[in-house]
C-alpha cells in the first residue's frame, strides 16, 4: 500500500492506494499542530510507503523520514492519473494558486505560482465571504443567482475588503458583491493560466475547485472546458501516493 | 571552526564615525549567526575561503580601520551604487571605492520613514543605512556618486544629498554615438570630482595604474568563475556569491591575490576530483538583479534544496567583471575613451534595446554547464522584470528550463520560494 499526505495551509489530506485504486481518502483541518495531526493520519496506514507534499512536507521529512515532492509535481501526477491527456492544471488551495503546464508525455514544462499575496487564493474568497456574512458554500451559491455585478478593482485582500465594505454601504445587494468577487478571482486565475499555457482544456484541482460558480465563470472567461475531479482537494495527496508507488 | 567565527565589534570606532552605536551593536551577532548557519555549515569548503570568512568577520571593524587610516592619509573614499561608476579613476587617485548597495531588511524601516514603500528594496535598504546611521561604510565616505540607471535611484539621490554629499553621473539609456559622447563627458566630470578631494590632478601614469589594478581584479574573478563552472563544482554558489560581494569593499590588490590563491586551490581540487556537490546535483544559473550584502536569500534556498548555483549573471556577478579595459592607450583622452567603451559593454536592463544581455545570459548558460535559469528580480525593478519576458522567450525557444521570480528582502515569502525552487529542480530532473 502507498500513502500520500498533503500538508496544506488549511487542511491535511491523505490518500491511500493499492494497485492504483484509492482505498481511502481523508481531509481534516490542519489545526494548531499540523505535524501531530499528520503523524496520526499516517499512523492509520501502518507499513505503507508514504510520500509527503504541501507546505508541511519538510517537517514530515524531518520528523517521519518521508520522501517529499512539491505540490506542483504532486498535482501534476494526480491530475494526469485521472485525466491522462491533460496538459494544463490549475490548483487553487488555501494560500496558493498555481498553474502547471505539462508536455504531451506529462513532464512539467512550466509553472506559475502566485507571489506572497492572497489574491486569487482560497483565503481571499474566504475573507470576502466572511465580510459578506456567508459561509463558503452559500457564498458561491449567492454569486450564481446574482442578477448583476460591479467590478472589484483591488485584488489585494486588505483593499478588496474595504472595497466590499463600501459597496455594501452603497446598497449593492450582497449576492451581487459575491458575484463580483468571483468574477475578479476568475479573471485573475484566467490571466495566470493564459500567461502560462495555451490549452484545449483545464483540470482544476484544490479545495477552491469545489466552488461551482467559480468553475463556470472560469470556463466562460477562458473559453475552454474546465474539468474538476470528484474530490479536487485530495489530488495533491493522490499524486504523492502515486509517487510513493514509483519510487 | 564555525564556533570560532565571530563578526567583530568596535563600539569606540563606531562612535567616532557618528553611528547609532546602541542600535548597531545588535548587527554583528545577527550576522555572526547568519554566516555560521548559511556559510560555515557547508561541507567540504575550500580551505582558502578562510580569508573571505575573515573579511566578513572584519566587515565592521578591521576593514573600516584600514579605510579610516587611508582617509587620514589624505586618500579619497567614494561610495557608489552601480557598476557603471568607474572605480579605476578612484584607484588612480589613490583612493578607495566602496559599493554601498543595501541588501538588508533591517534598514528598510528607517528608509520608509521618508521614502515611499513601493520602491526597490535595494535603494530603500541603502538609504535606510544612511539615515539610521547603521552602516560604517556610509559614515566613512567623503562623498557618494550615484547614477541615473533607474527612477528610484535618481530621485532618492536628491534626498540622500541631505545626509551625505551626493553627486550624480548621468548614464544614458541608449548606446548610440551621441550617448557615448555624453557618457564620456560624465566620466571626465567624475574624474574631476575625485581629483577635487585630493587636490591633485591624476595623470596618465596614475590612470594607467588604476586601469591595470582593476583589470587584474576583474581577470582574477573571471578565472575564479570559470573554475567554478567545472562539473562537479569545486566551490559552492554561496561561497562564490560572498566573494563577489566582498569584491565591492575589499582592497583590490590584496583581494586579487587572495582570489588567485583560492583559484590555485580550486585547480588542485578539480584535478583531485574534490567537489562540494555530486555531479548529479542540478546546476542553476541565476540571472538578473544584484544581490547586495547580506542578501543570500535565493542562493540559500537553491542550495538548501540540493542544487548548485553555477553562475551569477548580475552586477554582483559577471556583469561586474566580464569586460576589461584595453591597456594600450597612449594618452589620457584615449584612456578615457577606452574606459568608456568598456563601460558601455555593461548590459544593464536600463538600456534599450538591450538584446546583448539575452545573448550574454545564453553564453554564460553554455559556459557554466547550467541546466536551468532562475531569473531573479528585485521587487519594483521594472526594467529587469520586463526584460524577463524576452529572456523567457529565448529560453523557451532553446528548451532551456526557465523560472522568473520577483522578491524582496523580507523572509515572509521563503516558503513559497522554496516550493517554486524545489518544483523547478524537479522539472530539471524530469
Amino acid at each position: 500500500m502507498q500513502v500520500g499526505i498533503d500538508l496544506g495551509s488549511r487542511t491535511i489530506k491523505t490518500v491511500a492506494l493499492m494497485g492504483g485504486t484509492v482505498l481511502h481518502r481523508r481531509v481534516v483541518e490542519s489545526g494548531f499542530e499540523p505535524h501531530r495531526q499528520a503523524l496520526q493520519m499516517l499512523g492509520e496506514h501502518p507499513g505503507a510507503r508514504a510520500v509527503a507534499t504541501g507546505y508541511g512536507r519538510h517537517l514530515m521529512q524531518q520528523q517521519a523520514g518521508l520522501d517529499i515532492i512539491t505540490e506542483i509535481k504532486a498535482h501534476a501526477l494526480g491530475a494526469r492519473h485521472l485525466f491522462p491527456y491533460c496538459r494544463a492544471i490549475l490548483d487553487v488551495g488555501g494560500q496558493d494558486s498555481k498553474v502547471i503546464h505539462l508536455s504531451a508525455d506529462g513532464r512539467i514544462v512550466n509553472f506559475q505560482m502566485n507571489d506572497k499575496c492572497a489574491a486569487g487564493t482560497g483565503r481571499f474568497l474566504e475573507m470576502m465571504a466572511v465580510s459578506l456574512g456567508y459561509d463558503l458554500r452559500g457564498f458561491g451559491e449567492a454569486a450564481a443567482v446574482a442578477e448583476g455585478s460591479t467590478p472589484i478593482n483591488s485584488m489585494c485582500a486588505v483593499f478588496a475588503e474595504s472595497e466590499v465594505v463600501s459597496l455594501k454601504n452603497r446598497g449593492v445587494p450582497p449576492e451581487e458583491i459575491a458575484r463580483s468577487v468571483h468574477l475578479a478571482v476568475a479573471s485573475r486565475l484566467a490571466a495566470m493560466v493564459s500567461k502560462t499555457c495555451q490549452c484545449q482544456h483545464l483540470v482544476f484541482t484544490g479545495g477552491v475547485a469545489n466552488n461551482k460558480t467559480l468553475v463556470s465563470l472560469l470556463e466562460t472567461t477562458l473559453g475552454v472546458p474546465v474539468l474538476v475531479p470528484e474530490d479536487p482537494s485530495v489530488i495533491g495527496a493522490l499524486g504523492a501516493a502515486l509517487h510513493a508507488g514509483n519510487s | 571552526m564555525s564556533d570560532e567565527f565571530v563578526v567583530k565589534s568596535d563600539p569606540e570606532l563606531w562612535e567616532k564615525l557618528g553611528m547609532d552605536v546602541a542600535r548597531f551593536s545588535g548587527m554583528p551577532p545577527m550576522l555572526t549567526n547568519a554566516y555560521r548557519n548559511i556559510f560555515l555549515s557547508q561541507q567540504n569548503r575550500p580551505e582558502r575561503m578562510a580569508y573571505f570568512d575573515d573579511m566578513v568577520a572584519n566587515i565592521h571593524t578591521g576593514r573600516i580601520r584600514e579605510i579610516c587610516d587611508a582617509k587620514d592619509g589624505g586618500k579619497p573614499v567614494i561610495g557608489t551604487f552601480c557598476v557603471y561608476v568607474p572605480e579605476e579613476l578612484v584607484v588612480a587617485a589613490g583612493g578607495i571605492c566602496i559599493g554601498l548597495c543595501g541588501g538588508a531588511q533591517g534598514s528598510i524601516a528607517d528608509a520608509e520613514k521618508i521614502l515611499p514603500r513601493n520602491i526597490c528594496p535595494m535603494v530603500k535598504s541603502a538609504f535606510g543605512f544612511k539615515v539610521g546611521k547603521i552602516c560604517p561604510y556610509f559614515q566613512v565616505v567623503d562623498l557618494v556618486y550615484g547614477e541615473t540607471t533607474c527612477d528610484a535611484k535618481k530621485k532618492t539621490w536628491e534626498l540622500l544629498d541631505r545626509y551625505v554629499p551626493t553627486h550624480v553621473m548621468e548614464i544614458p539609456q541608449m548606446k548610440r554615438e551621441r550617448d557615448k559622447q555624453l557618457w564620456k563627458e560624465e566620466v571626465k566630470d567624475f574624474k574631476v570630482a575625485v581629483d577635487r578631494i585630493t587636490g591633485n590632478e591624476t595623470d596618465f601614469e596614475a590612470v594607467a595604474d588604476g586601469i591595470r589594478t582593476i583589470n587584474a581584479k576583474r581577470a582574477a574573478l573571471q578565472r575564479l568563475n570559470s573554475l567554478r563552472h567545472h562539473n562537479p563544482s569545486p566551490i559552492s554558489g554561496k561561497d562564490m556569491l560572498i566573494i563577489q560581494q566582498i569584491a565591492f569593499y575589499d582592497e583590490p590588490v590584496r583581494f586579487t591575490q587572495k582570489v588567485h590563491d583560492l583559484c590555485d586551490e580550486l585547480e588542485k581540487r578539480v584535478q583531485a576530483g574534490i567537489a562540494v556537490a555530486p555531479k548529479s546535483a542540478p546546476r542553476i544559473l541565476v540571472s538578473g538583479t544584484p544581490m547586495a550584502l547580506p542578501n543570500w536569500k535565493l542562493h540559500s534556498i537553491i542550495e538548501g534544496a540540493g542544487a548548485l548555483v553555477v553562475n551569477e549573471e548580475s552586477c554582483i556577478g559577471t556583469r561586474y567583471y566580464k569586460d576589461l579595459i584595453d591597456e594600450g592607450s597612449s594618452d589620457m583622452d584615449q584612456q578615457l575613451e577606452r574606459l568608456t567603451e568598456r563601460y558601455m559593454k555593461i548590459d544593464c536592463s536600463c538600456f534599450t534595446p538591450n538584446d546583448d544581455r539575452i545573448e550574454q545570459v545564453l553564453k554564460e548558460y553554455e559556459a557554466s554547464g547550467a541546466e536551468g535559469i532562475i531569473d531573479y528580480c528585485l521587487q519594483f525593478c521594472h526594467t529587469y522584470n520586463i526584460e524577463a519576458v524576452k529572456l523567457r522567450e529565448a529560453c523557451e525557444a532553446r528548451g532551456i528550463p526557465f523560472m522568473a521570480i520577483e522578491t524582496d528582502y523580507s523572509p515572509d515569502d521563503v516558503g513559497q520560494l522554496q516550493t517554486r525552487v524545489e518544483a523547478f529542480i524537479e522539472q530539471i530532473k524530469g
